[in-house]
Formats: C-alpha cells, structure tokens, sequence
C-alpha cells in the first residue's frame, strides 16, 4: 500500500473530480417568493448555467382583454403586480385616456398620485421586508409588514378593498377622495420614516447582510439598457432614469423629489434604492396633499366615457339609455394605436393599446417590468452560489401576476 | 422631437420606409420584413436616433386584414437614454413567415421574441433559443392569435416516459399518492398505460412495476371492457 503522504504531495489531487451537477429549484420553493423554476448546472456551489422559466401563473390577462368592455380591464389589470394593484390602475386608465384624447381634471390626477404612491411604498416594503427576511432577519420583515397594513387601512378607507381595488375608471376615479384623506395621509408620513429608519438600523450594520447583499448578483449599466431592465433595478446600476422625471405625466413634474442611484448594481444598491425611494414618495405625498384642491370635480364631463348619475339613470329615458349603452357596448375608444408608460413598483409599466373602434379592446398589450427585468437574471446569478440566488431574485423583486400575466 | 427620427430615417433608407405615422406623440415607422434587423440596427447606433434603452417587443394579429397585406404586426419600442425620446419600429410578417431576430441589437429582444414566438407562432430566425415561455411545452396552438377560441381546452399532458427508466414519474397511485388525475376517458379505451399502470400489465404492456399492486389483487380486470364497443 503506499504511503498517504505521497499522494497529498500535490494539492491539486485533492480536487475530486465532478461533473455538473442538475439542481431543480421550483417551482414552489419556499425561499422565493413567486411560483418559478430554475434549472441549475452547479459545479459544486457555483452556478454554471441557469434556465429560469417564468410562465406557471399564466392566465391569459391579454387574451381575456379581448372580449370584455376596456372597463373590464381593470379587475384584471389589478392582479398583475397584485402587491401594489392602484398603479396598474392608474396605468391602464392614463393609456386609455391617451387613446381618447382626454385629460382627468386636476384633482383626480393629484388623487391618482397619492393613491399610486401609497401603493408604491406597499410594494417596496414588501420587497426589501421579504428580501431581509429569506436572509434570516425577521423582525424587519415584520415591521415593514406592519407598516404596510397602515398603508392598506388608508386605500381600503378610499376604495372599500385592501388589495385589488378595481378603483380605476377612464376618465376618473370610481368615487371621489374621502374627507380624511389628506389627514390620514399626513398621520403616517412619520410613521413610515420612522420603520425606514428602525429597519436600517437593524440591517445596514448586520455583517450578515452586508455579507450576502454587497457584490452579490452585479448587474452593469450597460447590459441594463440593452435588456431594457427599468425601476430600482435599473437605477440600482447608476443610470437615473425614472418615467416620473424623465416623462412626467399626471402632476408629478410639480413636485421636487429626486430620484436616488446606485453605483454597483448588486443587491445591496437595490435594498437602497428602494429604501430611498419610499423617502422621497413620502416627499411626494407631503407635496401632493398640500396642493390637491379640496373640491372639484373627479372624473371627466364626457358622457362618451362617464356613467350618467345613478339618479338620472332611474328617473330619465336619456341617461337610462346612455348607462345601458356604456355598460353593455362599452366606451367606443376612436380606432388607434398607442403606447403609454407609466412607472409602477419595479419600472416602466406600458401599456400597448390597440383599438377598432368597437367598444372591446382589439389588443391590449402589458408591457411587464418584471419580466423583463428578470429575462436578463441569468446574468446577475452566473458563477454565483446557489445561496446567492435567493437574495438576488428577492431583490430583481419577481410578482408572477405581472411576470406570467 | 422623435419626428427627427422620422426624418432622419427618411434620408437614410428612403422608400424602403413603406409609412410613417404620429398620433398621440407615438411615432411611428413601417418598414418590410427584409430591413428590419437594419433598420433596428441603425437606429440603435445612429449617434442622433441612439435608441439605446429596449423598452418592448410584441406583435398584433390581424387575421381580417385586406388581402396582400400580411397578417401579423410586430413592434419594437426603444427609447434612447441620452436624448430621451422614444420611437416605435413596426414591421408585417405572413403566417409562417419568418423574421430576423433582433436579439443582435438590443439583448431585451431575448424574452419577448420568445413569448410572441409562444403567443402568436412567429418564428424568429437567429433566435439561438426559440421555445415556449409562459406556455408548457406541450401546448397546442398559439393563444393570442384571433383564431384561437380562448375557451378551448387543451389535451392533459401525458405524463413522462423516458427510456432507460423502469419507474413511472411520481405522481400516479403506485407511487402512493390517490389524488392522482386519472384520464377515464382514455383509460376506458385502454390507451392511456401511464396513469393506469395495473391496467397496462393485464394488457401485456409495458411498465411491468407492480406484481402485487392494490389493483391486481383484487378482483381481475375482465379483458374486454364492457359497454366499450
């Protein structure tokens, strides 16, 4: 028998050889939020090779589109980024009303932006909590979680739903604000930064964090915009785009916010960016509840496109007429094409509209932030840990509603 | 602003721009199937077009169109980071016509070629991993197209069979699981040997996992179905 000693002379005999090995992560794995699969090759830890395959909470919401009123829209436009369902609303209704050619009077657009920016910072509570969560920190996913229930009491006060609010209407909102709205609000613009603040405290000195976040899951500004990656992720790599500065619709170019940065584009930046923002949607909502008129009206004095009153409705042969004829035929959106962009929890949510005139949309086309953020996953996890995929898809921020429509 | 790109495009490929359109501040450019990579590729590395950021890749089907015109629409929107402007590439593809993939130009067209390859069959030539995305692979038919019923329903997958393997997927009874979908239909027939595996082996069949199965031991199966013809 030969000596042990001999063969460990060279350390490199020590190296067993492997060879790939096929890891199944998903479809239902219990440290990512978001039914997907991943298909790994792993050379030990290392990731060699990543198939993600979205697709698994597919419904069909184009398909479905196509044979409903545009105003049937909305119930599904809610359950695609079902985390902060009232700037999909607010997304859909603007595209719509850029087909029409109309404007919702000032009022409502203040209102559309205190109830999208609420939703925002719903949305980015509920990632960077889960993000912290799956990295072992639970008190911050609580906390957040908390936070985001205040959020959820003040739209349910508005909408009469919590989460999927159907609350959007071309040319309007379904009802006007309520009486307390700005107060509500301004109650819990402090609150909200106070949990930021406790949640940094918690995390941004933990090694373990710092350890798992920072120059984990590196995306560079280059391949960003060849992928057309947008939202926090995007500006996560340093590139300062946001639909709200750069395009602005509604009010937004009224207010004086800014918009936060990275420099690395790992997952740290991402935690930052988002953290940042639900800051300056707070400025935004300060800004917005100072200048929202407190009367006027909310929706559009179209009749093409508004509901008669439920009065005239019941005593009138003209509005009865007119409300049978919105609801059963739907508003006649002129035939067109457009394009519109708005920017929802993880970037420039689009909507394609294709109209023939009839009363049913022709093509209604989701322009999906997630999905196209998460197409270029592959490159952020690529000689990566296995353990790294958890915190970087937590921070790409996947919702399968938007992802797999 | 983007009716520069309009302009621009004009002066560079002339008449091999079929039309253009402006309505609602979208702008617009028609171009055939042929130049669609080029002009894609221009205006990506045009220093005054730039459109740099890849926003959307999607298509239209318009199977009522007038005859001569091809069916599907298929539209690229990019917006360019530097000028800050936005433009729309359209181009018109027939049904089982191929198109130039633009994966080349911007690397946002890998994910969205795919998924309208899924939804409407159009197939992008280049495309170095052209399969289904938010469909199963075994699905049939391409959803988004007009023709297709959105009612329709499509056949249950078959469940694995993969050689060298003497072992069903674990998913049916024999693997301890009763809530296992079982196609009666096909089973009644005696086609379907995957989910009724005790069946397979009174037939003579293959998969021959289980002698003691639950179902063997019982009652034995007749071998002519009653009521089957």
């Amino acid at each position: 028998m030969e000596p042990i000693e001999e063969e460990l002379e060279d350390e490199a005999a020590l190296e067993l050889p492997s060879e790939p090995m096929k890891l199944n992560m998903g479809p239902s794995h219990p440290a990512m939020h978001g039914t997907i699969r991943m298909v790994l090759d792993l050379d030990g830890e290392i990731i060699q090779e990543v198939d993600v395959q979205p697709g698994y909470l597919h419904r069909g919401f184009e398909k479905s589109c196509e044979r409903g009123t545009w105003q049937q829209v909305y119930p599904y436009a809610d359950r695609l980024n079902y985390v902060s369902p009232m700037l999909n609303n607010v997304g859909f209704s603007l595209a719509a009303e850029k087909l029409l050619g109309i404007t919702v009077p000032e009022r409502c657009q203040y209102y559309r932006v205190i109830l999208g920016e609420l939703a925002r910072i719903a949305d980015h509570l509920t990632c960077n909590g889960a993000g912290a969560m799956e990295l072992g920190a639970f008190t911050p996913f609580l906390w957040c979680l908390k936070v985001r229930d205040w959020v959820w009491d003040i739209l349910e006060k508005e909408t009469g739903a919590r989460m999927t609010h159907s609350f959007g209407r071309i040319g309007g909102m379904a009802r006007p604000p309520t009486a307390t709205l700005k107060e509500d609000v301004r109650a819990l613009l402090p609150e909200i930064e106070k949990v930021l603040m406790e949640v940094e405290t918690m995390l941004l000195r933990n090694r373990i964090f710092l350890d798992r976040m920072q120059g984990v899951g590196i995306l560079t500004k280059e391949l960003a915009l060849d992928a057309g990656v947008t939202g926090p992720m995007l500006r996560s790599t340093g590139v300062d785009y946001d639909v709200r500065k750069a395009h602005p619709y509604l009010v937004y170019d009224r207010f004086d916010f800014d918009v936060p940065i990275g420099h690395d584009g790992d997952n740290y930046d991402r935690f930052l960016v988002r953290t940042e923002e639900m800051r300056q949607s707070c400025r935004i909502l300060a800004q917005a509840c100072d200048q929202m008129p407190d009367d006027g009206p909310i929706n559009v004095d179209d009749p093409r496109v508004m509901l008669p009153e439920k009065h005239a409705v019941y005593t009138t042969i003209e509005a009865t007429i007119a409300h049978f004829k919105l609801v059963m035929e739907g508003i006649k959106i002129p035939p067109g094409e457009v394009y519109s962009y708005t920017e929802a929890g993880n970037g420039e949510l689009g909507f394609y509209l294709v109209s023939d005139g009839s009363g049913t949309p022709y093509r209604v086309r989701c322009r999906p932030p997630c999905f196209i953020n998460l197409a270029i996953c592959r490159d952020m996890l690529l000689g990566e840990m296995v353990a790294d995929i958890i915190p970087t898809f937590g921070s790409v921020n996947m919702i399968g509603g938007e992802c797999d429509r | 602003m983007s009716a520069k790109i309009l302009a621009r495009l004009q002066a560079q490929f002339g008449a091999r721009i079929l039309s253009t359109s402006s309505f609602r501040g979208d702008d617009t450019a028609v171009v055939a199937a042929k130049d669609w990579r080029e002009v894609a590729l221009f205006l990506k590395t045009d220093a005054e077009t730039a459109l740099d950021h890849f926003t959307d890749l999607t298509a239209v089907d318009y199977p009522e169109r007038e005859p001569g015109l091809p069916r599907f629409d298929v539209l690229v929107h990019a917006r360019s980071m530097r000028k800050g402007h936005r433009f729309t590439l359209k181009t018109r593809v027939r049904d089982g016509e191929s198109l130039d993939s633009l994966l080349p130009v911007w690397r946002g067209a890998d994910w969205t070629e795919r998924e309208c390859f899924d939804m409407f069959g159009i197939v992008f030539r280049g495309h170095p991993d052209l399969r289904r995305i938010l469909m199963y692979p075994e699905f049939t038919g391409h959803p988004l197209r007009k023709d297709y019923p959105i009612e329709r329903v499509q056949p249950l997958v078959k469940y694995r069979d993969e050689d060298n393997i003497e072992k069903l997927a674990p998913f049916g009874p024999e693997e301890g699981q009763p809530f296992a979908r079982i196609d009666w239909q096909a089973r009644l027939l005696g086609e379907d040997l995957q989910v009724a595996p005790a069946l397979a082996v009174q037939q003579g069949q293959k998969h021959n996992t289980s002698e003691t199965s639950a179902t063997q031991k019982g009652a034995p199966l007749p071998a002519e179905i009653p009521g089957k013809a």
